[in-house]
């Protein structure tokens, strides 16, 4: 991640700024195969992720059926990020515009660095040591939380998940639910461990009910929303022809956010545009049904520059671009910035199910990550060049994706940028000779034999790399003859017991091609 | 009719069983089976992993060998995936691959669109005296969108006795490179299904790929749990006469 000085989750960090706080990173991780190995070894992981994916895949496959036009709105939702994306540069200018005229300002950020100093310029020249935030994938992206802290100025989340994430100094392993690894029972331990450290302590006697656990959770964040003067966010939507903001969330802590401090900063991808209401709409059908499984989000909050007397009386726009150019300059890769971060595809994605999201070393984990990081990180670290391996492409994101990016699309176009880069030598030789066997049926028939005659000397644990497949499975036994050399002895003598010819020569007979069955209706 | 048989390089090395059932069932529906030696394999390995070239090359060798074909049957979901989904990727648009793919493309079936939709039968004069579950695998499910055509045909299988599979739409963590590049997480998924397999109580796991059959069946033979994996080639040629060995 390209954050200003990336530091180690142990740096110290001066103990007047920051209460007790440390924040964990990515920055290090190692790469997917061998993070998500501890992983699939870990069973209350494992229970508490199958237990959450489940639930929330259930809830959204339900309410998507009962929409007869979800195949339309879905096309449609593809096609307005498409066109806004073509026309970028236009709707940024549109948005630009809007924001200045209702009284915003507008701020660019090339990159994460950028971004940081900006924030951080804002928050200082309020002379505030304290921000609160609304839950946002973009200042994770840049790591801005710990850039506030090393100027001195603490950021405190206030999506209860997030909160959860913040006090356990751990990091964030889903889009929409950041503790989603955590259970009840561990979120008590956090609370009663670590809420006192950050402001108001939980109850001595604090239960794992949810119920409990979302009131130790109010009472902790209400002073803070009440005293603080300043408010970090991201959004979801950008429009354009107005220039509003739109922020989707479920428990009302955004709102607090959005509209009680003096002074609101929104960090927001370039990619967030859309042009009109119109096509709002349809983002505001798609995104909480495919992201929390539900008809509507309980809290929609948008708002357009200031309002003399009510809200923020001062608003800042930071528009991050941190590689987004770059993405949309690749035909194929482009279609990752069509994303709303719904989720989706994580808890649908079996391999996000058992791997978990720390395993994806980012903020953006699952699928969406696995093709995201790579783009805006580029391949060069084994972490990054692992990640579009980090599927089976099943195509299970591309089915439930709302805005249809192909996902396995995309992730074998960048295994196509990682082969090409130096390097995986042991593997391009073995795909390189299993191609030169494939290129010719003697090579390949000479290869069934040498294979078949040594049948029975294949041991059932295989030695090196082939342990991969035998630590966990038997392997197949290798048949005495390969089909190839039973057609040739044997097959191709035989014919059809009721009609039709002998068995011919392929192609001696176009004339038969006429009555090909074209009735394969699929 | 006659059917040009893609045997896959998989089948071809390691499940010729498979190929000889569908010799035999198409053969008993009264159709003539070609099989055109030059051909080896789709190139999906490649594809998935990142070698376009190597793929590219595959895809040629594919379309020469199968040009003339009146209908290319390929016995794996995957492959005939590949084919469909794929190729019309590999070619710069416009070029000889390209139009090559775009005219052969929508002839290539797997086996149960091949037996309902183009030859119109479900019932196949098949008898398989087992307990069997599905198993819809992640391409033929999502790519080929096979829907329930397997599930006709099985239907009219005499002595059969279908179980529905538990979780049946999720990938079961094959998916090629993947089993060996990420061996933890492909083995985690892999005995999630082979769990969701025994618990339907059937003795034959049926699936329309082997590659899929070969690490579900790999996983349940290493936890002795005695289901075998069986293709649906094998099951629709299974007769009275001549019953499939299992
Ligand atoms: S890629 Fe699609 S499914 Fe995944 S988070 Fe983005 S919009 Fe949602």
């Amino acid at each position: 991640m390209s954050s200003v000085s990336p530091r180690s989750p142990h740096s110290a960090v001066p103990a007047e700024a920051v209460p007790a706080h440390r924040s964990a990173t990515f920055v290090g991780m190692p790469p997917f195969p061998d993070a998500a190995r501890a992983a699939t070894r870990d069973s209350q992981l494992r229970h508490n992720l199958r237990k959450a994916t489940h639930t929330i895949r259930d809830k959204r496959d339900t309410v998507v059926s009962e929409l007869d036009d979800w195949s339309e709105l879905r096309a449609a939702g593809k096609a307005i990020k498409d066109r806004t994306l073509r026309h970028l540069d236009h709707y940024l200018e549109r948005l630009e515009e809007a924001v200045t005229a209702a009284g915003g300002t507008v701020h660019w950020a090339a990159d994460a660095a950028e971004a940081n100093a900006i924030v951080t310029g804002l928050v200082r020249a309020t002379g505030e040591r304290d921000v609160v935030k609304v839950k946002s994938m973009a200042t994770q992206e840049i790591e801005l939380n710990e850039a506030l802290a090393e100027a001195g100025i603490t950021a405190y989340e206030t999506d209860l998940a997030e909160l959860i994430v913040q006090l356990s100094e751990d990091l964030p392993s889903h889009i929409l639910v950041p503790a989603i690894h955590r259970n009840r029972a561990e979120i008590r331990e956090i609370f009663r461990d670590r809420m006192a450290a950050w402001g108001a302590p939980a109850p001595d006697d604090l239960s794992d009910d949810p119920r409990a656990l979302a009131e130790a959770a109010r009472v902790h964040l209400r002073e803070r929303f009440l005293r603080t003067r300043v408010a970090v966010s991201g959004a979801n939507f950008a429009v354009a022809e107005t220039g509003t903001l739109v922020v989707l969330e479920s428990e009302g802590n955004g709102r607090m956010c959005l509209t009680l401090p003096r002074t609101l900063i929104s960090v927001v991808g370039i990619e967030k545009i859309v042009p009109t209401w119109s096509d709002l709409e349809v983002f505001l059908q798609l995104l909480p049904r495919s992201s929390t499984g539900e008809r509507m989000n309980p809290y929609t909050s948008t708002w357009t520059g200031v309002t003399p007397g009510d809200g923020p009386q001062e608003f800042h726009l930071v528009l991050l671009d941190n590689g987004r150019t770059d993405v949309l300059a690749d035909t194929v890769g482009r279609q990752a910035l069509r994303c709303i971060r719904c989720s989706a595809c994580l808890n649908i994605c079996p391999v996000y199910e058992r791997a978990g999201g720390h395993a994806y070393g980012s903020v953006y984990p699952g699928p969406i990550g696995a093709i995201l990081t790579p783009q805006l990180r580029g391949t060069a670290s084994p972490a990054d060049a692992a990640l579009p391996y980090a599927s089976s492409l099943c195509g299970a994101c591309y089915e439930v994706c709302p805005v249809a990016i192909d996902i396995p699309e995309v992730l074998v176009h960048l295994r196509e940028e990682v082969t090409a880069r130096p390097g995986h030598l042991g593997e391009k030789a073995a795909m390189g000779a299993a191609g030169w066997v494939l290129e010719g049926e003697r090579r390949l028939g000479a290869a069934q034999r040498a294979a078949s005659a040594a049948r029975g000397l294949v041991p059932r644990r295989l030695p090196g790399p082939g342990a991969a497949w035998t630590d966990t499975r038997d392997i197949p036994e290798i048949p005495e003859e390969s089909f190839r050399s039973w057609w040739r002895r044997e097959g191709r003598h035989g014919r059809a017991e009721t009609e039709g010819p002998a068995p011919g020569q392929l192609r001696d007979d176009p004339a038969e091609r006429a009555g090909r069955g074209e009735d394969g209706g699929r | 009719m006659r059917i040009a048989l893609f045997i896959t390089c998989v089948n071809d090395t390691l499940y010729p069983r498979t190929g000889q059932a569908v010799v035999r069932l198409l053969r008993r529906l009264g159709h003539e089976v070609v099989f055109p030696e030059s051909q080896t394999c789709c190139g999906q390995m490649h594809y998935n992993t990142g070698y376009r070239r190597e793929a590219q090359r595959l895809a040629v060798r594919f379309v020469e060998t199968f040009a003339d074909a009146d209908a290319v049957l390929a016995p794996s979901g995957s492959c005939a995936a590949m084919v469909r989904d794929n190729y019309p990727r590999l070619g710069e648009p416009g070029s000889r691959l390209d139009r090559a793919v775009a005219e052969l493309a929508p002839r290539v079936y797997d086996l149960s669109e091949l037996l309902v939709d183009v030859l119109g039968v479900t019932d196949v004069g098949a008898y398989f005296p087992h307990t069997v579950t599905y198993h819809p695998t992640c391409h033929g499910l999502r790519l080929l969108k096979l829907g329930d055509r397997p599930y006709r045909l099985l239907r009219e299988v005499r002595g059969i006795d279908l179980r529905e599979l538990p979780g049946a739409a999720e990938c079961c963590g094959f998916g090629g490179t993947f089993a060996v590049k990420n061996p933890d997480v492909s083995a985690a998924m892999g005995s999630d299904k082979a769990r969701n397999v025994a618990a339907t109580g059937a003795e034959v796991l049926c699936a329309v790929d082997n590659s899929c059959l070969m690490h579900i069946g790999g996983t349940l033979e290493r936890g002795r749990t005695g289901v075998k994996a069986v293709h649906l080639a094998e099951i629709l040629a299974s007769t009275e006469q001549e019953p499939a060995r299992i």
